[in-house]
């Protein structure tokens, strides 16, 4: 997985709460065969209409939230399945972070997975971004999750709180089998051990 | 492995640069997107034909055996893997589908996993884990021989809830449990997921290593004496502790028969469809009332007077050879009520062709019902065989969710021999009356 960096995104506010893993990437994309590729169908009954042409009030159909990287939200969001389509889909469309007040538990985890950070803060520090967001067009935020800081241009700086083991994976960009990988010489030894399960597909 | 889950845990391993670590311990088949028309094997829907092309060529590509379509030896990967002996106690067995609880029957430590986990299992062999609480299930008393294992597993979930094993790994004990077959013993632990629970098991004994001896992947029989006193170990301690322990006694249980929308939504077959403004809680009452409603039944109504449309003998629960016997045992000489379309799908090809050797087939095509190919057909429709809209079901399957066996379809979760007798008489039938 690729190391999380520091970096200055722009922010686009969807300002709705309880967005499920359903809302995120319909199960009607759930037999594809690639990881890569959902970016194209993330909040597809959000984004295009029956024609499946973009809705163009849709926040990341509009200019210039389609580059977003950082995406703002309200409480619980990712509920429902636990399908990883749904961080898989943030992801490709170019996510690196969400922000909102709450998240659902699976979803969460499943963010760390897939080298997506999710950021909880107080729902009145939300909703100030929102405020921010409505300001100024294009408004953009440093990810500083060394520091774990968020800042804006206009002096704003934001902590955030994050599991430190996790912060540490996401910024050394192990994933989880790297780290277990890191274990090699203990499954090797266990390989070799008389415990060792003998060869069965031979 | 099946074809469903795995694609993005190879894409992974490539994208990574990775290898599969253990190809030796890893197998695949083909079996949620498979049509079953012996006639017609054409994979129409391109999306589930791609399915089965990646996992052909990701098998091929790591090095994986791969139970396959073209090679006629696929199935249900549930049925398959066991029925080769490729699972054995004291195993840890995942694979990417929950009821892969089932091959807890071999004293196996068996649950299902998420992408991540398949793709993190495949390059590494190892799986980071929290500790499951446990629970003793202990079955007292033994029931009549008309009582399938499909009945007492229904009977559990019935009793502890569908959420009664979360967090739970659950062993099954007791002297009716010892007496099962293997085969019997898959039932039970297959839907453990029902109950909550992500994985199932019976301590290996016997029957287990009677099982065993001599199937293409089990141990030779002059390795097999040697693991045998290895898996004796496994034996439960005398006492041993529990969590939490429950006990059920299943003297005299009657045959079980879903009328709702969740597997614990079960009843006698000789009751009648329970009154929601019985229940306490409100939640309930409401949830039983939506149930009903979906199902299109009435408060009262006697189940042996519910007709169905279609009966479905199948699915990694119930599609192996003991189930197919159980049922044609029913069938012979007698034919399906009018109107009525049953299916016999075999877990496996192999149970498929081990079936027509007995001359299984014959009783069911003589009866009337259609023989198939094996795969997951009709339990989760996400191949050609599904319900329409409105149409019931005695189904030998694991899920009566709404929706699972096709939009608006309504299923009624059976033993084999029920679905049998049901396909007969057109209605739900206590079997203790025939003869
Ligand atoms: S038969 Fe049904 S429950 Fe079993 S693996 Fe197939 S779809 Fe899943």
């Amino acid at each position: 997985m690729e190391a999380f960096e520091t970096f200055d995104g722009i922010v686009a506010p969807l300002d709705r709460s309880n967005v499920d893993t359903d809302a995120i990437i319909p199960k009607q994309f759930l037999k594809r065969v690639r990881k890569t590729g959902f970016g194209a169908y993330l909040f597809f009954e959000w984004r295009f209409d029956e024609e499946g042409e973009p809705k163009p009030d849709f926040v990341l159909n509009r200019e210039p939230y389609d580059r977003a990287s950082i995406l703002l939200a309200r409480e619980n969001f990712g509920c429902g399945s636990s399908r990883e389509h749904a961080p898989w889909a943030l992801k490709d469309f170019g996510f690196k972070t969400i922000i909102a007040p709450s998240f659902a538990d699976i979803f969460y985890n499943n963010c760390f997975k897939n080298g997506l950070l999710p950021i909880e803060l107080p729902a009145d520090r939300v909703k100030q971004l929102f405020a921010l967001t409505d300001k100024h067009q294009g408004y953009r935020l440093t990810v500083d999750l060394e520091n774990q800081q968020l800042r804006d241009e206009h002096d704003l700086v934001i902590d955030f709180g994050v599991d430190p083991e996790r912060k540490r994976r996401l910024l050394e960009g192990l994933d989880e089998i790297d780290l277990t990988l890191k274990l090699e010489d203990k499954i090797a030894a266990y390989e070799n051990s008389e415990r060792a399960p003998a060869p069965i597909m031979n | 492995m099946h074809e469903v889950t795995s694609p993005q845990a190879f894409d992974g391993l490539r994208v990574a640069g990775r290898q599969v670590r253990r190809p030796d311990l890893t197998a695949a088949t083909m079996d949620h997107n498979v049509p079953t028309d012996p006639d017609d094997m054409e994979i129409r829907d391109p999306v589930s034909r791609k399915q089965i092309e990646t996992l052909r060529e990701n098998c091929k590509e790591f090095g994986i055996k791969l139970f396959a379509l073209e090679n006629n030896d696929h199935g249900v990967i549930h049925v398959v893997m066991p029925e080769h002996g490729i699972i054995q106690p004291g195993m840890t067995v995942v694979c990417g589908d929950s009821h892969t609880a089932t091959h807890g029957a071999f004293g196996a430590l068996a649950f299902g996993i998420g992408t991540s986990e398949i793709e993190h299992v495949l390059a590494t062999q190892t799986l980071p884990q929290n500790k499951p609480k446990t629970m003793e299930i202990r079955l007292t008393g033994q029931p009549d021989d008309s009582i399938a294992a499909k009945d007492l597993i229904l009977y559990i979930i019935r009793e502890i809830g569908t959420s009664g094993g979360t967090g739970y790994a659950i062993e099954y004990t007791g002297e009716a449990v010892q007496n099962t077959s293997m085969e019997e013993r898959m039932t039970l632990c297959n839907m453990a997921i029902e109950a909550g629970a992500r994985s199932g098991l019976v301590a290996p004994d016997q029957t287990t290593y009677d099982y065993l001896r001599g199937l293409p992947y089990s141990p030779s029989e002059e390795e097999l004496d040697k693991k045998i006193a290895e898996w004796e170990e496994l034996k439960t301690d005398s006492p041993a502790a529990y969590d939490r322990k429950v006990e059920l006694p299943v003297d005299g249980l009657a045959p079980q028969v879903s009328w709702g929308t969740n597997p614990a939504m079960t009843v006698d077959v000789n009751d009648t469809v329970p009154d929601p403004s019985n229940l306490k809680r409100q939640e309930e009452r409401q949830e039983a009332q939506r149930a009903l409603e979906y199902m299109g039944l009435k408060p009262g109504e006697p189940i042996t007077g519910i007709e169905v449309d279609t009966v479905f003998i199948g699915s990694c629960t119930n599609g192996r050879l003991e189930d197919l016997r159980q049922a044609a045992e029913v069938v012979e000489g007698k034919t399906v009520a009018n109107n009525i379309r049953a299916m016999v799908v075999p877990g496996s090809q192999l149970v498929k062709k081990r079936a027509e050797k007995e001359g299984l087939d014959e009783i069911f095509l003589e009866a009337g019902f259609q023989w198939r190919n094996s795969g997951c057909s009709m339990c989760l429709a996400m191949n050609p065989d599904r319900l329409e809209a409105g149409e019931r079901c005695a189904s030998t399957s694991n899920r009566n969710f709404e929706g699972r066996m096709g939009t608006g379809g309504r299923t009624h979760l059976v033993s084999p021999r029920t679905a049998a007798a049901t396909a007969l008489a057109g209605h739900f039938v206590d079997i203790r009356k025939l003869q």
